[in-house]
Protein backbone atom coordinates (compact mmCIF):
# COMPACT_ATOMS: atom_id res chain seq x y z
CA UNK A 1 0.00 0.00 0.00
CA UNK A 2 2.74 2.78 0.80
CA UNK A 3 4.85 1.21 -2.53
CA UNK A 4 1.62 2.51 -4.39
CA UNK A 5 2.18 5.34 -2.13
CA UNK A 6 5.49 6.18 -3.25
CA UNK A 7 5.46 5.87 -6.67
CA UNK A 8 2.80 7.98 -6.85
CA UNK A 9 4.69 10.35 -4.46
CA UNK A 10 8.01 9.79 -7.20
CA UNK A 11 5.36 9.94 -10.52
CA UNK A 12 4.08 13.59 -9.88
CA UNK A 13 6.25 15.52 -7.54
CA UNK A 14 5.53 18.77 -9.20
CA UNK A 15 1.77 18.59 -9.11
CA UNK A 16 1.98 16.91 -5.27
CA UNK A 17 3.56 20.13 -4.73
CA UNK A 18 1.22 23.01 -6.03
CA UNK A 19 -1.44 20.67 -4.38
CA UNK A 20 0.02 20.76 -1.14
CA UNK A 21 0.66 24.26 -1.32
CA UNK A 22 -2.64 25.39 -2.90
CA UNK A 23 -5.12 22.83 -0.43
CA UNK A 24 -2.45 22.63 2.20
CA UNK A 25 -2.69 26.32 2.19
CA UNK A 26 -6.46 26.40 2.47
CA UNK A 27 -7.27 23.82 5.14
CA UNK A 28 -4.09 25.53 7.19
CA UNK A 29 -5.97 28.62 6.80
CA UNK A 30 -9.29 27.58 7.48
CA UNK A 31 -7.76 25.66 10.73
CA UNK A 32 -6.34 28.75 12.23
CA UNK A 33 -9.52 30.71 11.77
CA UNK A 34 -11.60 27.70 13.38
CA UNK A 35 -9.22 27.60 16.22
CA UNK A 36 -9.00 31.23 17.09
CA UNK A 37 -12.56 31.56 16.90
CA UNK A 38 -12.60 28.89 19.34
CA UNK A 39 -10.23 29.83 21.94
CA UNK A 40 -12.02 32.93 22.15
CA UNK A 41 -14.75 31.55 23.30
CA UNK A 42 -13.38 30.78 26.48
CA UNK A 43 -14.68 27.83 29.27
CA UNK A 44 -12.85 26.48 32.32
CA UNK A 45 -9.54 27.52 33.70
CA UNK A 46 -6.34 25.60 31.96
CA UNK A 47 -3.38 24.99 34.29
CA UNK A 48 -0.51 22.64 34.60
CA UNK A 49 -0.51 23.08 38.42
CA UNK A 50 -1.63 20.30 40.52
CA UNK A 51 -3.77 22.05 42.88
CA UNK A 52 -6.90 24.07 42.26
CA UNK A 53 -6.64 28.18 42.62
CA UNK A 54 -7.07 29.28 46.13
CA UNK A 55 -10.87 30.06 47.86
CA UNK A 56 -12.37 27.17 45.41
CA UNK A 57 -14.03 24.13 46.80
CA UNK A 58 -14.04 20.68 44.66
CA UNK A 59 -17.13 19.15 43.83
CA UNK A 60 -16.20 16.53 41.69
CA UNK A 61 -13.85 15.70 39.17
CA UNK A 62 -13.21 13.96 35.93
CA UNK A 63 -10.27 13.00 34.03
CA UNK A 64 -10.43 14.17 30.61
CA UNK A 65 -7.96 13.73 27.12
CA UNK A 66 -8.04 15.45 24.48
CA UNK A 67 -5.91 14.16 21.11
CA UNK A 68 -5.75 14.96 17.31
CA UNK A 69 -3.74 13.20 14.81
CA UNK A 70 -2.13 15.90 12.48
CA UNK A 71 -0.32 15.86 9.01
CA UNK A 72 1.87 17.97 7.07
CA UNK A 73 1.12 18.56 3.56
CA UNK A 74 3.66 17.63 0.72
CA UNK A 75 4.99 21.25 -0.43
CA UNK A 76 5.94 21.72 3.73
CA UNK A 77 7.41 18.32 3.77
CA UNK A 78 9.14 19.16 0.83
CA UNK A 79 10.53 22.86 2.41
CA UNK A 80 11.40 21.12 5.51
CA UNK A 81 13.87 18.78 3.59
CA UNK A 82 15.52 21.64 2.01
CA UNK A 83 16.16 23.41 4.73
CA UNK A 84 17.31 20.46 6.85
CA UNK A 85 20.02 20.58 4.44
CA UNK A 86 21.23 23.54 5.76
CA UNK A 87 19.82 23.20 9.04
CA UNK A 88 17.91 25.94 10.77
CA UNK A 89 14.46 26.71 12.19
CA UNK A 90 12.16 24.46 10.34
CA UNK A 91 9.28 26.67 10.41
CA UNK A 92 6.50 24.81 8.64
CA UNK A 93 7.15 21.58 10.94
CA UNK A 94 6.72 24.03 13.74
CA UNK A 95 3.26 25.63 12.14
CA UNK A 96 1.96 21.88 12.05
CA UNK A 97 3.01 21.04 15.82
CA UNK A 98 1.48 24.59 16.72
CA UNK A 99 -1.85 23.25 15.29
CA UNK A 100 -1.61 19.58 16.82
CA UNK A 101 -1.08 21.34 20.36
CA UNK A 102 -3.60 24.07 20.31
CA UNK A 103 -6.75 21.54 18.71
CA UNK A 104 -5.61 19.04 21.77
CA UNK A 105 -5.87 21.69 23.93
CA UNK A 106 -9.34 22.81 23.05
CA UNK A 107 -10.98 19.45 22.73
CA UNK A 108 -9.83 18.95 26.00
CA UNK A 109 -11.16 22.04 27.38
CA UNK A 110 -14.29 21.72 25.00
CA UNK A 111 -14.61 18.02 26.91
CA UNK A 112 -14.28 19.64 30.69
CA UNK A 113 -17.05 22.46 29.56
CA UNK A 114 -19.37 19.83 29.09
CA UNK A 115 -18.96 18.45 32.12
CA UNK A 116 -19.33 21.63 33.85
CA UNK A 117 -15.77 21.66 34.96
CA UNK A 118 -14.39 25.27 36.10
CA UNK A 119 -10.67 24.42 36.48
CA UNK A 120 -8.78 21.89 34.70
CA UNK A 121 -6.02 20.85 36.46
CA UNK A 122 -2.59 18.82 35.98
CA UNK A 123 -2.46 19.60 32.47
CA UNK A 124 0.50 17.32 30.28
CA UNK A 125 0.85 17.98 26.91
CA UNK A 126 2.42 14.80 24.92
CA UNK A 127 3.25 14.13 21.32
CA UNK A 128 4.14 10.94 19.50
CA UNK A 129 5.37 10.17 15.82
CA UNK A 130 2.94 7.13 14.76
CA UNK A 131 2.90 6.90 11.34
CA UNK A 132 6.13 5.16 9.97
CA UNK A 133 7.13 3.46 6.66
CA UNK A 134 8.56 -0.15 6.16
CA UNK A 135 11.60 1.38 6.30
CA UNK A 136 11.50 2.70 9.97
CA UNK A 137 11.40 6.20 8.20
CA UNK A 138 8.70 8.74 9.64
CA UNK A 139 6.06 11.12 7.97
CA UNK A 140 5.84 14.19 9.14
CA UNK A 141 2.36 13.90 10.86
CA UNK A 142 2.47 13.30 14.87
CA UNK A 143 -0.34 12.39 17.43
CA UNK A 144 -0.63 15.30 19.79
CA UNK A 145 -2.85 14.26 23.61
CA UNK A 146 -3.19 16.92 25.89
CA UNK A 147 -4.90 15.17 29.79
CA UNK A 148 -5.68 16.37 32.73
CA UNK A 149 -8.12 16.42 35.66
CA UNK A 150 -11.15 18.76 35.22
CA UNK A 151 -12.74 19.83 38.50
CA UNK A 152 -15.96 21.45 39.31
CA UNK A 153 -15.94 24.15 42.18
CA UNK A 154 -18.00 26.59 43.68
CA UNK A 155 -16.64 29.76 45.28
CA UNK A 156 -15.82 29.76 48.56
CA UNK A 157 -17.66 33.22 49.77
CA UNK A 158 -15.71 33.71 53.33
CA UNK A 159 -12.64 34.84 51.32
CA UNK B 1 -18.54 0.74 40.86
CA UNK B 2 -17.05 3.48 39.01
CA UNK B 3 -13.26 4.35 39.39
CA UNK B 4 -12.32 7.59 39.56
CA UNK B 5 -9.40 8.51 37.36
CA UNK B 6 -7.16 11.48 38.24
CA UNK B 7 -3.83 12.64 36.45
CA UNK B 8 -3.15 14.55 39.64
CA UNK B 9 -1.52 12.64 42.86
CA UNK B 10 -4.47 13.87 45.56
CA UNK B 11 -8.08 13.84 44.17
CA UNK B 12 -9.71 17.16 45.33
CA UNK B 13 -12.10 16.57 47.83
CA UNK B 14 -10.82 12.92 49.11
CA UNK B 15 -7.93 11.76 50.83
CA UNK B 16 -5.82 8.58 49.78
CA UNK B 17 -6.29 6.05 52.48
CA UNK B 18 -4.52 3.07 51.47
CA UNK B 19 -1.89 3.16 48.36
CA UNK B 20 -2.11 -0.33 46.74
CA UNK B 21 0.44 -0.10 43.82
CA UNK B 22 0.91 0.48 40.51
CA UNK B 23 -1.30 -0.52 37.64
CA UNK B 24 -1.30 -0.33 34.37
CA UNK B 25 -3.02 -1.16 30.85
CA UNK B 26 -1.80 -1.66 27.30
CA UNK B 27 -3.41 -2.27 23.36
CA UNK B 28 -1.80 -2.51 20.69
CA UNK B 29 -3.81 -1.43 17.63
CA UNK B 30 -3.31 -1.16 13.47
CA UNK B 31 -5.33 0.40 11.37
CA UNK B 32 -6.69 -0.97 8.32
CA UNK B 33 -5.25 -0.61 4.63
CA UNK B 34 -7.87 1.56 3.69
CA UNK B 35 -7.41 3.90 6.25
CA UNK B 36 -3.47 3.64 5.93
CA UNK B 37 -4.02 5.02 1.96
CA UNK B 38 -6.43 7.30 3.05
CA UNK B 39 -3.79 8.58 5.84
CA UNK B 40 -1.01 8.47 2.83
CA UNK B 41 -2.98 11.04 0.77
CA UNK B 42 -3.72 13.22 4.17
CA UNK B 43 0.36 13.44 3.84
CA UNK B 44 -0.22 15.44 0.73
CA UNK B 45 -2.51 18.18 1.81
CA UNK B 46 -1.69 18.03 5.19
CA UNK B 47 -4.64 18.59 8.26
CA UNK B 48 -5.92 16.46 10.47
CA UNK B 49 -6.36 12.70 9.78
CA UNK B 50 -9.39 11.98 11.36
CA UNK B 51 -9.53 8.18 10.89
CA UNK B 52 -6.02 7.94 13.09
CA UNK B 53 -7.77 10.45 15.50
CA UNK B 54 -10.69 8.18 16.09
CA UNK B 55 -9.01 4.93 16.09
CA UNK B 56 -6.44 6.38 18.68
CA UNK B 57 -8.90 7.44 21.11
CA UNK B 58 -11.19 4.29 21.03
CA UNK B 59 -7.60 2.79 21.78
CA UNK B 60 -7.49 4.93 24.41
CA UNK B 61 -10.26 4.05 26.14
CA UNK B 62 -9.36 0.97 26.00
CA UNK B 63 -6.17 1.23 27.48
CA UNK B 64 -7.43 2.91 30.72
CA UNK B 65 -10.23 0.49 31.13
CA UNK B 66 -8.07 -2.49 31.19
CA UNK B 67 -6.38 -0.46 33.82
CA UNK B 68 -9.06 0.38 35.88
CA UNK B 69 -10.11 -3.12 35.96
CA UNK B 70 -6.94 -4.35 37.37
CA UNK B 71 -7.34 -1.87 39.97
CA UNK B 72 -10.87 -3.09 40.49
CA UNK B 73 -9.69 -6.59 41.12
CA UNK B 74 -7.18 -5.20 43.74
CA UNK B 75 -9.62 -3.45 45.41
CA UNK B 76 -9.31 -0.14 44.75
CA UNK B 77 -11.56 2.55 44.10
CA UNK B 78 -9.58 5.43 42.08
CA UNK B 79 -5.68 5.45 39.91
CA UNK B 80 -4.33 8.82 40.77
CA UNK B 81 -1.52 10.05 39.16
CA UNK B 82 -2.69 8.37 35.41
CA UNK B 83 0.13 9.11 32.68
CA UNK B 84 -0.24 8.14 29.22
CA UNK B 85 1.77 7.05 26.16
CA UNK B 86 1.45 6.87 22.72
CA UNK B 87 4.80 4.53 20.88
CA UNK B 88 4.83 3.15 17.33
CA UNK B 89 6.20 -0.19 17.93
CA UNK B 90 6.02 -1.52 13.80
CA UNK B 91 5.17 -0.23 10.92
CA UNK B 92 1.25 0.63 10.85
CA UNK B 93 0.70 -0.20 14.79
CA UNK B 94 0.68 2.09 17.43
CA UNK B 95 1.04 1.25 21.58
CA UNK B 96 -1.35 2.87 23.57
CA UNK B 97 -0.54 2.89 27.03
CA UNK B 98 -1.69 4.06 30.71
CA UNK B 99 -0.23 3.78 33.68
CA UNK B 100 -1.28 4.95 37.44
CA UNK B 101 -1.16 4.47 41.12
CA UNK B 102 -3.97 2.27 42.40
CA UNK B 103 -5.42 3.58 45.61
CA UNK B 104 -8.43 3.27 48.14
CA UNK B 105 -9.91 7.06 48.02
CA UNK B 106 -11.97 8.35 51.27
CA UNK B 107 -14.16 11.77 50.89
CA UNK B 108 -12.75 14.35 53.05
CA UNK B 109 -14.59 16.33 56.13
CA UNK B 110 -16.20 19.46 54.68
CA UNK B 111 -13.47 21.78 56.34
CA UNK B 112 -15.06 24.51 58.58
Amino acid sequence: MSDFINILLLASPVILIAMGFIIGKVIESRHFRSLAQREAGGGPLLTNLKYLPDGQTPQATKFCIGGVVIASDYFKTFGAKLKSLVGGRLRTIETMLERGRREALLRLREQAAEFGADVVISIRLETAVIMKNKQGKSYPAAEVIAYGTAVRTTANDNI
Amino acid sequence: MAIYLSNTEQVPGYKVTRQIGLVSGNTIRAKHVGRDFMAGLKTIVGGEIKGYTELLTEARQEAISRMSDQAERLGANAVVNVRLSTSAVMSGAAELFAYGTAVVLEAEEPQQ
